[in-house]
């Protein structure tokens, strides 16, 4: 904790020529750097879930609390998980170290710790892996790589499993597809065995285990908070929307994540769908009990993620709808794409999703029944159904931030850009190593978005900022566009740092300011309130 | 101005030191990946160093003007206020400078006699070294000034809701300024 | 210091080899017993590991997905990279085993005048092909040893590969070296080479031949039979996980075909009853509709 203390006249000379010390890495011992790890979970909400080993608990301290038979259960729980995961057990043996992932890290390449290298941040897992499962380990020890699980083991790996938003770019670039976020997954389960989640994941996860949604909004006060976007558009277009909450019978249950129903600037988003879907005359309802698409017990455990994710197809029951349209979310995506179905499916009870507006039917969620909002609009606009003034963004240059997720875990990578370019006359890519598959993590994924690791969180953010910092100059770029909840938040917090002025916009925030809709009264501002082009002086 | 030609002569062996002197200070595994690979898209912080100690070699020089340095200073030193170091560590590299052109132009300028040309080239270095702190001081009020804002942008609309705001007529508070949060 | 270690256990089993045949006549031994047991091990080994890995289930589709996806009719989706059928994902795979399709995506980016360019940045991408390949080819060589008539291809491979004998690790080196001994300096006896091979293929070895093939040859064949014996238990085994990786060998089709995981339980939920029972009144007094008045 040197940035606390004043230093001492001999730390003061040697800084000038300062030169990090040449050691190997099972030698280099963890250090716990102030801005770069999240407070430790609170007990009330592991209670709460009834998960193990709550109590009051600081990573930055040497006394964890573990339980007294810490290493057997952590062991165990190893051994339980290489049986149940093909991927875990894989990709704990067939490294072979060609270094293909060292520099596709973002915290590596911003932060430059070589923990955060992809190879060794698996590495730190796979020698306690070799020590206790491996043969070879077992003989040979630290030959072997292997090495013993001591109470600084785990703290390595609850810092660096903390240091990893599970982006997947590492996996696009291994040739054996080793993906770290695999092994971080476990890792992270592993840690919460012994109760050694974080607060910024464990809060929002009993939130909405019991309240439906991340922030513990409850039925009245979700409700009121989508009502009151309603006076902000109508002050803005002249049209009163009135949405529907927990109606049976409709059509479409649609969910979204949470985050955008109240924080800047995903909010603006959210008016973006109240306003499309009211202009499409779409037969849908909101739901309070499904009120989150987001999923943070993704970052506990499988477990965690699955009982959160029950709430969406119960509800879909529940009210009777005929399918699920899902708005912009990263790891939600991910989780709907690739999870929801063998967690809760079959979900027979459902239709193929067909939209009621252009009757396409959508094929590739038959059997999921969940539709993207950004397929759905995109379909809308190649069938004409929307009437669209993109000069009201003509103030805006955008260019388009890929979220890891829905990249790497899905692939929607055009129907987005299809959309916005339909929105937006003015549009560029950054550089094709920086998007697509290989797009850069905003660097607060899978719950790192919280306050007290700010710099680890810059760090991570860096090399998509340095991307976006270079269509700026070029293009002179000032939007950036995305369709992820956290990037919402995260990137504005990131842009602020290293591009300000660069402004972060959801796709159907685009989308609701070049709609024209049925019966508006002449619009002069965006949907920030802010004037449109060309309306500067009416002002 | 003699070590200005020298300096300009020897620009590519400074840079290359004063790069690998500042690269020197992270891990041997980070160092080598600084320095060797060029993207400067997949490596961001090597090519913003080297491109930013270089365009503040140019402006040092003893024949230019530097008023306008400071950009390149804060991209470096953005990077560096949020890593591992202590703050003299962050704001260091510019006196590496100091060190590597000493060594490399010593026997010049004991040849040449150029030591009073040197010391007002290094009065200018310390100058700018008094600016580093001003930029990584900047860097770290942003990012305090980042976190403010995230729990404000998160509460606005909630405090808006439970009628905690006073809404002025025709003005839209801007979240960032906080006057209009009732106690 | 690194590389100090593996060399001088290679130089020890050179020794151990050369020991066994000059001086203690062990030919029998080295040119029988232990390329059988070697072989035993390697098999067996492999199989092993293969069937560990896959009684492992694999509970998600979790392909890493590289292209567009299959989603509307009029967006062109990539087949290969986000394959949603089986010939997709065997394309994929081939394209993965056989081209090293996910090294050859290492990139590079330049300013020209302004611009970018996207150069490439293949060197690790082209080193495991070519190390790769050549070993391929050197195992196909050898394969003139264990076949009666010697089908045209293989001979096609030999004219090629006189310019691919590389090998990065030592171990490779140096059985290669010991092969390029045998052939080009030392001539051992080929056809007893190919008798005693194919004696031991055919589980029929003919001891008397043992006696007439040159010591290098032996050390060769030792060398080999380490390499095979050790390969189970080492990562060379990334050749056999690779057609397992999860990542790399299921189609993205999650949203069309349901995916079932095995050891799937029921979890605690929190139910809609509950949350109503949590909430009724502050519901009602919203006007949200509730189940029970």
């Amino acid at each position: 904790m040197a940035k606390d203390q004043t230093p001492k006249a001999d730390e003061l000379f040697s800084t000038i020529d300062y030169k990090a010390p040449e050691k190997s890495w099972m030698d280099t011992p963890v250090e716990f750097k102030p801005g770069t790890f999240c407070h430790g979970s609170r007990p009330k909400y592991l209670e709460l879930l009834h998960m193990p080993y709550p109590k009051e608990w600081k990573p930055g301290e040497e006394d964890w609390k573990l339980p007294e038979n810490w290493k057997e259960i952590f062991l165990d729980g190893m051994a339980e998980r290489l049986k149940k995961y093909r991927s875990f057990k894989l990709f704990m043996d067939i490294c072979v170290r060609c270094g293909a992932c060292a520099d596709k890290c973002h915290f590596y390449i911003g932060g430059g710790d070589p923990k955060n290298m992809p190879v060794l941040r698996a590495e730190l897992l796979r020698s306690v892996y070799r020590k206790y499962f491996t043969t070879s380990g077992k003989l040979f020890g630290k030959t072997a790589g292997a090495r013993e699980l001591t109470v600084d083991v785990l703290r390595e790996l609850w810092y660096y499993a903390y240091q990893c938003t599970e982006c997947r770019r590492c996996s696009v670039f291994c040739p054996y597809g080793i993906d770290t976020a695999e092994v971080t997954i476990i890792a992270r389960e592993l840690l919460n065995l012994l109760g050694l989640n974080t607060d910024w994941i464990a809060g929002p996860v009993s939130n909405c285990y019991m309240k439906g949604n991340h922030l513990g909004l409850e039925p009245h006060t979700f409700k009121s908070s989508i009502e009151f976007f309603l006076s902000d558009i109508e002050d803005i277009t002249g049209i009163k929307i009135e949405p529907t909450f927990n109606r049976k019978g409709a059509e479409i249950l649609f969910v979204t994540p949470s985050g955008d129903v109240f924080a800047d600037p995903g909010t603006y988003t959210a008016m973006g769908y109240l306003m499309l879907f009211h202009e499409l005359g779409l037969d849908y309802t909101w739901s309070t009990y499904a009120s989150e698409g987001g999923n943070f017990g993704f970052f506990t455990s499988n477990e965690t993620a699955k009982r959160l994710h029950y709430k969406i197809y119960a509800e879909a029951k529940r009210l009777g709808v005929k399918w699920i349209l899902g708005g912009e979310c990263g790891h939600m995506w991910r989780l709907i794409h690739q999870y929801l179905n063998t967690w809760h499916g079959p979900a027979d009870f459902l239709e193929v999703p067909k939209s009621p507006i252009t009757d396409t039917a959508f094929e590739n969620a038959r059997s999921t029944k969940m539709v993207h909002v950004a397929e759905f609009t995109a379909d809308l606009i190649r069938n004409g159904k929307l009437k669209l003034d993109p000069g009201r963004n003509d103030d805006i240059k955008l260019t388009w931030h890929d979220s890891c997720n829905t990249s790497r875990g899905m692939g929607i990578l055009e129907e987005p850009r299809y959309v916005a370019k339909s929105v937006c006359n003015h549009f560029y890519e950054m550089p094709e190593n920086t998007i697509k598959e290989y797009t850069f993590c905003c660097g607060s994924g899978t719950g790192l978005n919280a306050g007290e690791n700010m710099e680890l969180r810059m760090r991570g953010g860096f090399p998509r900022a340095n991307a976006v910092k270079f269509v700026r100059d070029v293009h002179g770029v000032n939007t950036l566009g995305n369709i992820c909840a956290i990037d919402r938040a995260a990137l504005t917090a990131s842009m602020d740092y290293w591009v300000p002025g660069i402004r972060v916009a959801g796709l159907h925030e685009l989308v609701a300011n070049a709609l024209v809709m049925k019966g508006e009264k002449e619009r002069t501002v965006n949907m920030r309130n802010e004037p449109l082009p060309g309306k500067e002086a009416k002002e | 101005m003699k070590l200005n030609a020298l300096l300009l002569e020897k620009k590519t062996e400074i840079i290359e030191k004063w790069f690998d002197a500042i690269v020197a200070c992270y891990p041997p595994d980070t160092a080598q990946f600084l320095k060797n690979k060029k993207d400067r898209f997949t490596n961001p912080m090597g090519a913003t160093i080297l491109q930013g100690i270089e365009n503040i070699f140019d402006k040092l020089l003893p024949d230019n003007d530097c008023s306008d340095i400071a950009p390149f200073l804060d991209n470096i030193i953005r990077i560096r206020a949020v890593q591992d170091f202590t703050p003299s560590q962050a704001v260091a590299f510019i006196f590496l400078l100091k060190k590597v052109i000493r060594e490399e132009l010593r026997q010049e300028i004991q040849e040449n006699k150029l030591y009073e040309e040197l010391l007002a080239f290094e009065l200018k270095i310390d100058n700018l070294a008094l600016s580093t702190f001003d930029i990584y001081m900047k860097c770290r009020e942003k990012l305090y000034e980042i976190k403010a804002n995230e729990v404000k942008n998160m509460t606005f609309r909630l405090l808006q809701q439970a009628n905690l705001i006073c809404e002025i007529p025709g003005y839209r508070p801007d979240v960032k300024d906080d006057d209009n949060i009732k106690k | 210091m690194r590389a100090l270690t593996p060399f001088v256990m290679v130089i020890a089993l050179v020794l151990l080899a050369f020991a066994g045949i000059k001086t203690a006549n062990l030919h029998f031994l080295f040119g029988v017993v232990i390329p059988y047991a070697a072989l035993g091990t390697f098999i067996i080994g492999v199989v092993y590991r293969v069937l560990n890995w896959g009684s492992s289930p694999v509970p998600f589709r979790i392909p890493t997905t590289c292209g567009q996806e299959k989603s509307l009719p009029w967006i062109k989706q990539n087949k290969i990279d986000n394959p949603s059928s089986s010939l997709g994902v065997i394309m994929r795979m081939a394209f993965e085993v056989l081209l090293f399709r996910s090294l050859f995506r290492n990139m590079k980016t330049e300013l020209k005048s302004g611009k970018v360019v996207y150069g490439s940045e293949k060197w690790l991408w082209v080193a495991g092909l070519a190390f790769h390949w050549s070993f391929l080819i050197i195992l196909i060589r050898h394969f003139r040893c264990f076949i009666e008539n010697v089908p045209f291809v293989f001979k096609t491979i030999e004219g090629l590969d006189s310019f691919l004998q590389i090998g990065v690790p030592l171990f490779y080196i140096t059985e290669a070296t010991s092969g390029v001994l045998m052939r080009y300096f030392y001539k051992v006896h080929i056809v007893g080479v190919k008798i005693l091979t194919m004696g031991l293929i055919s589980f029929n070895p003919d001891p008397k031949i043992l006696n007439e093939i040159g010591t290098i040859f032996y050390v060769h064949l030792f060398l080999i039979s380490v390499l095979l014996a050790y390969f189970p238990f080492s990562k060379l085994m990334h050749m056999g996980g690779v057609f397992l990786s999860p990542t790399r060998n299921l189609a993205n089709n999650n949203r069309m075909e349901r995916h079932t995981n095995p050891w799937d339980y029921p979890v605690e939920v929190h139910t809609y009853e509950e949350y109503e029972n949590d909430f009724r009144d502050k519901m009602k007094k919203a006007g949200i509709p509730v189940e029970k008045e």
